[in-house]
């Protein structure tokens, strides 16, 4: 992605101060500049339009725009869901996925016979029917946002079920993901601009810190570099 | 099926494993060690950058063990049903060549003398009465003395960074003053200190304990090890727990080793080899070799051998036993049998400090070893008397790197928001100006703790997975609090701006769901009574004698420091008396 030099300037004064670069003038070419090439383009290959429309609204919600930047669907935390999807850790080959499949103590954690994407799939249907109940035949991502986030935390905190899904069970896969997304190398589809990692002042791929090992409190300089080499 | 027979089998491409395939090829043995993972060399999954991936590697686990194939149950208690293990999360063991020792941190411990006569110790300072009901107490048979040499040795081809204390009895550094007696230096310095780090040193000093440089398997400087391998220095790069190292700094069977063992002809590894059973005679009391499912071609094969080394990790070396009928499996309510008893884990509890907004402690700089403690309320350091526990925690600030995804999911910490509003500004603040200390503590077994096969699942090859029975017990709880109240103090005097202090909550469970540690111990304990030992004090199986079995598992409890010194030490101790007791006759080393 190109990012307008201003922009690069005050990311880097931003990284300098306590304060986020975000809080300087000059986000709003930012936030254009994302939206232009970013999220928007995209087309899901996993999720169906109503699907897509949820995570969109759920990732805005988790990950929420604020005085520090963009929310998570515009940082590309949709695409990088929708993707891993198809990736052996959406399909669940990496987990013991052999029966019998019987309820437990939550503290024996997952026992669940949904692989993420099945998961999704039986979860967002039933929430969005849980949604139309209870907003005149609304679906969540039609909700406008303190109502989507009132029923996020009601999934988060209740005991209610989505199908076979406990909803906070639910949540958090959403809210994992959605935070993978937005701070992963932007390789898988998030993090866009390396917005997510400027964020925090997390360097990304540097990984050499010979010379840094004890700044007594200074922070740290540079910003970050992804892996093929973007940088911010 | 193709039957063959060599002098010696070892099971599993570990550090145990490895060491024990070193030490027995120089012994002029022919020596095939099966590993049932991937071909694993640092050139390839070290390279960089694909190896700094967070995505990929912590949190997707690239290189530890892929559960689908097999897992193991557990339960809280004995009237519960075990759930299966199903997705990784409060431990991650490793697999393919290397073992966790491609992944691991490389805090790089001995061991508190103390802790390897626990039993008696305990006894002689509070009597017989202090061991709560319940608690299996033990010794583990061997002296500190009589290992020394053999932490010195591990030490060298672990090119070890530290500071001593003590060398031949006399002070020769500012290392930790509650270390035991030294024979040799470290190989190199210890580690920088990051800022985190060196206020933790300043804060613990101030409040009167002792603080010293954790010692790291994680090289300060260039370094040649006795095998001839070469070692980078590590540059703090902070993807270290659960990555492999691209500077080829950080201490694995897979640089440290390997490239030793794989010149020598006499020794063969064979990959994706998964050792289902060891073989036994019609007695059960030799072992003749072992079968294993060979994954590329799904093909058993029977391989013979005069020695079998179990090294596949504590709690497989527990089910392998298991599934070969080598010993008697633990009975907790008859209370009769050993493999299986005494299984144990460690406590961990993270606290959080934040700093002024002028204070960076910059968290993704890092190295999985380094850092600074305090032995103050480690093993028996302490009085126990007027607090009526046992054990103990090394407390310590170990910046290993801290990266995005991970921070980010772990949420701000205090009672800030984990999502929504609120949660940005949190985490910007604590990913930018705190730091976290760590009560690291010991875990005592118990008759009620134990491993076995589970009755309903099974792996992929058709056997059963082995059960987990775990739980917190009261003895573990108090003591992890006592130790996290110890932590207070410091954190006011590095001048904190708040504070959340993690503790163990009384009556607390088991959370599968939460990551602790990868430091479980026990199981397949040595000993000097065969009634509550496995193995004797040279980690040879009471029962069959051609059978050693070398890890954590040979742990009576769990300790305050982490594990692997203590494991290639007792590698190295084995392989010694291997060579110049065993293989001149063949036999029990210890009368039973
Ligand atoms: C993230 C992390 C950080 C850690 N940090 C530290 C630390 O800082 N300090 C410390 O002291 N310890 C640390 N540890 C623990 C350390 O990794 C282990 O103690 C150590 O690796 C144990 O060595 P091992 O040889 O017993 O087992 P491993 O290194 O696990 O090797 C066992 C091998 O056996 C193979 N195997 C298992 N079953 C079979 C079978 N049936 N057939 C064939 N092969 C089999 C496995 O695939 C594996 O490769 C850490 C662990 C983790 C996961
Ligand atoms: S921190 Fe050091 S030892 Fe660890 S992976 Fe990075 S360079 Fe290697």
């Amino acid at each position: 992605m190109k990012i307008p030099s201003s922009t690069r300037r005050n990311f880097t004064a931003g990284l300098l101060g306590s304060t986020s670069f975000w809080m300087y003038g000059g986000h709003k070419v930012w936030a254009d500049a994302l939206q232009s090439e970013g999220a928007l383009a995209y087309k899901p290959q996993y999720f169906n339009h109503e699907e897509w429309q949820f995570i969109n609204a759920a990732c805005a919600r988790i990950f929420p725009a604020d005085a520090h930047g963009p929310d998570g669907a515009l940082l590309g935390a949709p695409e990088f869901i929708d993707r891993q999807m198809d990736t052996p850790y959406g399909h669940g080959q990496l987990w013991y996925m052999s029966g019998p499949f019987r309820a437990g103590a939550p503290n024996l954690g997952y026992q669940l016979p949904l692989p993420p994407r099945d998961l999704y799939r039986q979860a967002i249907a039933a929430a969005n029917m849980y949604v139309r109940d209870h907003h005149q035949g609304q679906v969540f991502a039609q909700l406008a946002a303190p109502e989507q986030i009132a029923v996020l935390k009601a999934f988060e905190q209740g005991k209610m079920m989505l199908g076979d899904v406990p909803a906070h069970a639910f949540f958090e896969q959403l809210r994992q993901n959605t935070l993978e997304g937005v701070f992963s190398d932007p390789l898988y589809g998030g993090n866009k601009g390396l917005a997510g990692w400027t964020l925090l002042g997390f360097p990304g791929a540097r990984a050499d810190f010979m010379d840094w090992v004890n700044q007594k409190g200074a922070p740290y300089p540079f910003g970050p570099v992804s892996m093929s080499g973007e940088t911010a | 099926m193709c039957a063959k027979k060599v002098d010696a089998i070892v099971i599993g491409a570990g550090w145990a494993g490895s060491i024990l395939a070193k030490e027995l090829t120089e012994a002029g043995l022919s020596v095939v060690m099966l590993e049932r993972g991937d071909e694993r060399a640092t050139a390839v999954e070290g390279d960089y950058p694909s190896s700094i991936d967070e995505l990929r590697g912590a949190i997707r686990h690239r290189l530890f063990q892929n559960l689908s194939q097999s897992t193991v149950t557990i339960r809280n208690t004995l009237d519960q049903e075990a759930l299966p293990y199903r997705r990784l999360a409060a431990f991650l063991p490793g697999e393919g060549v290397g073992g966790a020792g491609l992944h691991w941190s490389g805090v790089h411990f001995r061991v508190a003398p103390d802790d390897l006569a626990l039993r008696t110790n305990v006894v002689a300072r509070y009597g017989k009465n202090f061991i709560p009901e319940g608690m299996n107490l033990q010794d583990y048979g061997v002296t500190y003395e009589e290992l020394e040499p053999f932490f010195d040795k591990a030490e060298k081809v672990f090119g070890t960074s530290g500071e001593p204390y003590t060398i031949n009895g006399k002070i020769a550094g500012n290392g930790n003053r509650f270390a035991p007696d030294r024979s040799d230096a470290f190989p190199l310095p210890a580690m920088g200190e990051v800022y985190s780090a060196s206020l933790f040193r300043s804060a613990a000093s101030n409040v009167g304990y002792h603080p010293y440089a954790l010692p790291a398997a994680n090289a300060s400087a260039q370094y040649t090890n006795p095998y001839g391998v070469q070692m980078g220095p590590c540059n703090f790069c902070g993807y270290c727990s659960g990555y492999d190292c691209y500077m080829y700094s950080k201490a694995s069977p897979n640089v440290n080793i390997l490239p030793a063992l794989r010149q020598d002809p006499k020794f063969t590894l064979i990959t994706k080899a998964h050792v289902l059973k060891v073989n036994l005679d019609a007695d059960k009391k030799k072992a003749t070799g072992v079968s294993y499912l060979d994954l590329r071609t799904r093909q058993q094969v029977e391989l013979d051998a005069d020695l079998v080394i179990i090294s596949a990790f504590q709690f497989h070396n527990v089910h392998l036993m298991l599934l070969s009928g080598i010993g008697q499996p633990y009975d907790p309510k008859q209370n009769t049998g050993t493999v299986g008893r005494n299984f144990v884990y460690q406590t961990i509890t993270t606290s959080r400090a934040w700093l002024s907004p002028k204070q960076y402690t910059n968290l993704f700089v890092g190295a999985g070893g380094a850092g600074v403690a305090i032995d103050d309320f480690n093993s028996m350091n302490f009085d126990h008397g007027p607090l009526g526990f046992v054990g103990g925690s090394p407390v310590w600030v170990n910046q290993a790197g801290v990266k995005p995804i991970a921070a980010a999911i772990g949420g701000p910490g205090g009672k800030a928001p984990t999502w929504g509003e609120g949660y940005k500004d949190a985490m910007v603040d604590t990913y930018r100006h705190s730091l976290t200390i760590d009560a690291h503590g010991s875990n005592m077994a118990y008759r009620d703790v134990y491993l076995d096969l589970d009755p309903t699942y099974n792996n992929a090859y058709g056997q059963p997975l082995l059960r987990m029975t775990f739980n917190w017990k009261d003895n573990d709880i108090r003591m992890n609090q006592y130790v996290v109240g110890k932590i207070e103090p410091i954190i006011k005097a590095m001048g904190a701006t708040k504070y959340s202090l993690g503790m163990l909550k009384d009556g607390e469970v088991f959370d599968t769901r939460r990551y602790q540690t990868t430091h479980l111990g026990g199981g397949a304990v040595m000993g000097t009574d065969p009634k509550t030992s496995c193995i004797n004090r040279y980690l040879q199986s009471w029962d069959v004698s051609n059978v050693f079995v070398i890890g954590a598992s040979a742990f009576p409890q769990g300790m305050g420091y982490n594990p692997t010194g203590m494991v290639a030490a007792l590698a190295y101790w084995a392989a010694y008396h291997i060579r110049t007791t065993y293989l001149k006759n063949p036999g029990p080393m210890v009368q039973a």
